[in-house]
């Protein structure tokens, strides 16, 4: 399987991490399922819709988690959140070059409600604590569903985010939005529209993604190599940098009313033609801008 | 519920807190300890400005108050559904804000929330859930989402969810069934200030809502899921 995109988690996972270096933890043999679904006479998943494990990258001994978008579209249930919350502490006895998210979720899984929500909220704290302890956690999104809800505030933690132009990531998803405040507010049909406000390439130019990649498996185990080895800690100077720099994306682009407004103010000339540029043009364009 | 009468009850000798549009922002004493309290109201909508605004006020403290305890007050009534702040990327403003709470906690502030009003899914994430103590109060709403509206996006029978509202925490909306699950720490009633005397003392620095959520019978899977995760 060569694209991202297509591909289901256990297969991303073979797509990116060292061949045979993958040692599950608590796999579908050992059926740990939800009994929140169960209660409602819902479809259950032997492994809940994610797999964890020890891995190597690139020859870099590294912990994952890889969401199935398959099960409930990457939906954050009890049982998944504890699995993924459980290998990050683990992430602080181990000695690894960091953990390794392969996010694909709409969020907190509303069949479990109240446990789902408290759980994205165990997965926040538990990747700002690794990552205070100067492990770096990075997240790669390229999925068919997304990173949405919880889980978008959980990649916004992370160390760096690794997205392909295919992957999406935001709090509030469109059809969520277009629902309580109608279609004017957002068409969650219009794609363009979605694309230009959460897709990889919006979120690059941003920053929000640090590494924006093609949808290729290799692409994504290269970039996050990358990410991997620039380390990390989470301190006092770090929130200070991020602050100054949401701080002025609000002074710069507060009153922008769309992505091409703001590929505009950013000095784009033909921000239309963004959508189309090749990822490696647009890398090179967004750099130039930056240096300047 | 109105927050000067929760800041009154909490600061019986009185406060500097503040309201500016939905913000609240201030100092005041429990016991011989200063506090930093920052907070919102009206049912803030949790956009892009608040979350910033409450970081700001999350790294001020840090920077000028060393070690200087923080209570967040909250009420939301959750991110803000516009267009503009996904646009904007709200999702990383949230991600700060808790991130600020996150190095606050490193450098030895101890965090305590109250729910005085209503907590909402995304809005609470990034503060009151960040915490290292979260309280509420009784009659505060804690909730993902109400059932009419689970029911209609996850297509199940409203009954239904209703039926299984009345028996498990998971499912029912309010304060009390985070308490069983342990993400609310206790609900505070009648002596607030001395409630909030001993969550300064008592606040774990460690994520305990797993294993509280465990021994109190409303989370029981989480806590040793998570322990295998992190062992085997």
């Amino acid at each position: 399987m060569r694209s991202y995109y297509e591909a289901t988690a256990r297969e991303r996972l073979a797509g990116i991490l060292d061949a045979g270096s993958l040692r599950e933890i608590l796999p579908p043999t050992e059926r740990i399922t939800s009994p929140h679904l169960r209660a409602l006479d819902l479809p259950t998943a032997f492994d809940d819709g994610v797999v964890i494990g020890e891995a190597a990258l690139d020859g870099l001994p590294v912990l994952v988690a890889a969401q199935e978008g398959g099960f409930m579209g990457g939906a954050v249930g009890e049982v998944q959140g504890a699995k993924i919350v459980g290998l990050l502490e683990r992430a602080r006895d181990a000695r690894v070059a960091g953990v390794v998210l392969l996010l694909e979720s709409g969020g907190v899984r509303l069949q479990e409600a109240n446990a789902g929500l408290i759980a994205v909220s165990e997965i926040i704290r538990a990747i700002c604590a690794v990552r205070a302890a100067g492990i770096p956690v990075v997240a790669a999104i390229g999925g068919q569903y997304g990173c949405f809800g919880g889980m978008g505030i959980a990649a916004g933690c992370c160390s760096a985010v690794v997205m392909s132009e295919e992957g999406r990531l935001g709090l509030s998803g469109p059809e969520v939005i277009e629902t309580a405040h109608g279609v004017d507010e957002f068409d969650s049909r219009d794609r363009a529209l979605v694309w230009r406000t959460v897709g990889g390439k919006h979120r690059f130019l941003l920053g929000d993604c640090s590494l924006i990649v093609d949808d290729r498996q290799d692409a994504f185990r290269a970039a996050i190599a990358q990410a991997l080895r620039r380390g990390d800690r989470l301190d006092l100077a770090a929130v200070e940098r991020e602050h100054a720099l949401l701080a002025a994306r609000l002074d710069a682009y507060g009153q922008c009313a769309d992505g091409e407004d703001i590929w505009r103010a950013m000095g784009f000339e033909a921000p239309q033609e963004v959508p189309m540029l090749a990822t490696d043009v647009l890398v090179a364009a967004t750099e130039s801008r930056r240096a300047a | 519920m109105d927050w000067q009468r929760v800041a009154a009850a909490l600061f019986p000798g009185g406060h500097q807190i503040a309201a500016h549009d939905d913000l609240l922002s201030g100092t005041a004493r429990c016991g011989d300890t200063e506090l930093a309290v920052i907070g919102s109201t009206h049912h803030a909508e949790a956009g892009v400005e608040i979350a910033l605004a409450m970081a700001r006020l999350v790294i001020a403290t840090v920077r000028d108050h060393p070690g200087r305890p923080i209570l967040f007050l909250v009420d939301t009534s959750g991110q803000r559904l516009r267009h503009r702040d996904e646009l904007l990327g709200i999702n990383r403003y949230m991600a700060h804000l808790a991130q600020c709470v996150e190095v606050a906690r490193q450098r030895g502030h101890t965090v305590v929330a109250l729910v005085y009003d209503q907590a909402l899914s995304g809005g609470f994430l990034a503060s009151g859930m960040m915490a290292d103590l979260c309280a509420a109060l009784p009659d505060a709403e804690i909730r993902v989402m109400n059932l009419a509206a689970m029911a209609r996006v996850t297509r199940l029978p409203e009954e239904r969810l209703r039926a299984l509202a009345a028996t498990s925490p998971v499912f029912a909306p309010g304060a009390i069934n985070y308490v069983r699950m342990g993400a609310i720490d206790a609900l505070w009633e009648d002596d607030l200030a001395g409630h909030l005397a001993c969550a300064l003392r008592d606040a774990p620095t460690s994520d305990t809502r797993r294993a509280l959520g465990q021994a109190r019978g409303g989370r029981v899977l989480a806590a040793p899921v998570a322990a295998r995760a992190a062992t085997e």
